[in-house]
């Protein structure tokens, strides 16, 4: 499992950064994809199945989809990929990659630590994920739900058309 | 026991792509007898040696990328629907034993590799550059994003009634009685969200061939065309062995015959039903698909899931 964790691993940080370093938005994206992919196959190693499959359906199955299909409509040609290219200073990229450094540095010394921090792993089957899920974290699911809630409603007041009457005398009476 | 699973795979493999290829023939052979025609029948015994005189004219054919296409994209986009529809059936229990890999999430596996075949849609679309394919590409990703979330809830019922995500022990869990009675709704449900998912006809509206010259796959030529060719006719395949596992007791039949047997049966007459549907239904309008999938199936698929958790819960007490 050691070998397939460390493949995984080394696919899903070198995704992300060529997410990062592409100019053109949906080769970004392709790359992103691929790194959901491989952090799913982590999750399978680690004893979350259900989560893994989860991470494909909804962040690799939809949610990716739904981003690709905007930038479909946006019609992002080569332009937009110089005008990145032009933003992609040493300035913007140097403060954020010292502090993603901090971390890393800080992740070895971790793991580095005597103890064994991987551990046993245990396989957490669907029916456990769903009894924890709305036993002890029923309100983060109930507040979850809320917020969903607010989402369909703001969506619906957004797309709302007032209803338009094409006959020629009834447009007359209703203006 | 290793050997036995290799065997497995390039059994299951071999079994696929050959039914696929096959499927050129019987779709066109069966089309003809519903419209009272001939179909393909000078090559070979009934025709069947078409299916080798198209492979070889598709092999042939110029390979042709647009010098206006997003090159790597566009030779990529075709491999992805092909290689995500055979990764689900990995899931698929052909028989008693037979199943590449028998994963606990099997059904979750089925839906994220069927979510993931929407990106051959989309990407193909997208890097053809072509004003027809992007619009094929468009309408294919809300359509096919749109059906799965009811072939997703629509399959939860079965889940609840066998209480397990695992394809082999649905089967087994329908012993008693296919779930094509309590789940006749469900069924209903994920037949049509099937056929939205495959965009088969009626449903083949990112290719819509009156409407958008052929859709997502306008641009592609020789084995890239292919590939999406074979892909659609996997997926039908695949559709129809998840309809007989999960509604028509999979490998269960009367014992005279083996279960795998019965199985290729099975899924052989839902094929057809595709096929059928093919030779006799209009292909609605774009709004009005997504109207029917939104205010009609999505609702139904809920009720649906409502209805078949309050019963086993009444059942159990």
């Amino acid at each position: 499992m050691g070998i397939a964790f460390y493949i995984a691993a080394a696919v899903a940080v070198l995704s992300t950064i060529m997410v990062i370093t592409r100019f053109n938005i949906m080769h970004a994206l392709l790359y992103f994809i691929v790194s959901l992919l491989s952090v799913a196959v982590v999750f399978y190693l680690y004893g979350a199945p259900f989560m893994a499959a989860l991470e494909l359906i909804i962040y690799a199955g939809a949610i990716m989809v739904l981003i690709i299909f905007f930038v479909m409509m946006l019609n992002l040609g080569s332009q937009t990929a110089g005008e990145e290219r032009s933003w992609m200073t040493p300035g913007v990229w140097i403060g954020p990659s010292v502090l993603c450094l901090v971390l890393l540095g800080e992740l070895v010394y971790l793991m580095l630590q005597p103890g064994d921090l991987s551990g046993d792993v245990r396989v957490v089957d669907p029916k456990e994920v769903g009894k924890s899920l709305f036993g002890p974290y029923i309100l983060a699911v109930e507040l979850a739900g809320m917020l969903l809630m607010a989402g369909i409603v703001g969506a619906y007041h957004l797309g709302r058309q007032k209803k338009k009457i094409v006959h020629r005398f009834l447009q007359n009476a209703e203006s | 026991m290793e050997a036995h699973y290799w065997w497995i795979i390039g059994g299951v493999l071999f079994v696929l792509l050959n039914t696929a290829a096959g499927l050129i023939w019987l779709e066109r052979r069966m089309l003809a007898l519903w419209q009272d025609r001939y179909g393909p029948n000078r090559a070979g015994p009934f025709g069947i040696l078409i299916v080798l005189a198209d492979t070889l004219k598709l092999f042939f054919k110029e390979d042709w990328i647009p010098p206006f296409a997003d090159k790597v994209v566009f030779v990529f986009a075709p491999a992805v629907v092909v290689a995500s529809v055979l990764m689900a059936f990995a899931v698929v229990p052909f028989g008693p034993g037979i199943v590449v890999a028998d994963m606990n999430i099997g059904i979750l596996f089925f839906l994220a590799m069927s979510s993931l075949g929407v990106y051959s849609i989309v990407l193909g679309g997208w890097a053809s550059n072509n004003k027809y394919a992007l619009l094929g590409a468009m309408r294919g990703a809300s359509q096919m994003i749109s059906y799965e979330v009811f072939m997703g809830l629509a399959l939860m019922g079965t889940v609840i009634l066998s209480g397990t995500f695992n394809l082999g022990e649905i089967v087994e869990a329908q012993k008693g009685m296919w779930y094509i009675f309590p789940q006749l709704l469900g069924f209903v449900i994920f037949f049509i969200a099937g056929i939205a998912e495959t965009h088969r006809l009626p449903f083949d509206i990112p290719e819509a061939e009156s409407e958008l010259v052929a859709g997502f796959h306008s641009e592609y030529s020789g084995m890239k065309f292919g590939m999406f060719f074979i892909g659609e006719y996997l997926g039908i395949t695949l559709i129809s062995s998840m309809i007989v596992t999960l509604y028509f007791g999979g490998w269960l039949g009367p014992a005279f015959l083996p279960g795998v047997i019965w199985f290729v049966i099975k899924t052989f007459v839902f094929i057809m039903v595709f096929i059928l549907l093919r030779a006799s239904m209009p292909r609605p309008r774009y709004d009005q698909l997504m109207e029917y999938g939104w205010k009609v199936l999505f609702p139904l698929s809920l009720l649906n899931l409502l209805g078949t958790a309050a019963i086993k819960l009444i059942i159990d007490k």
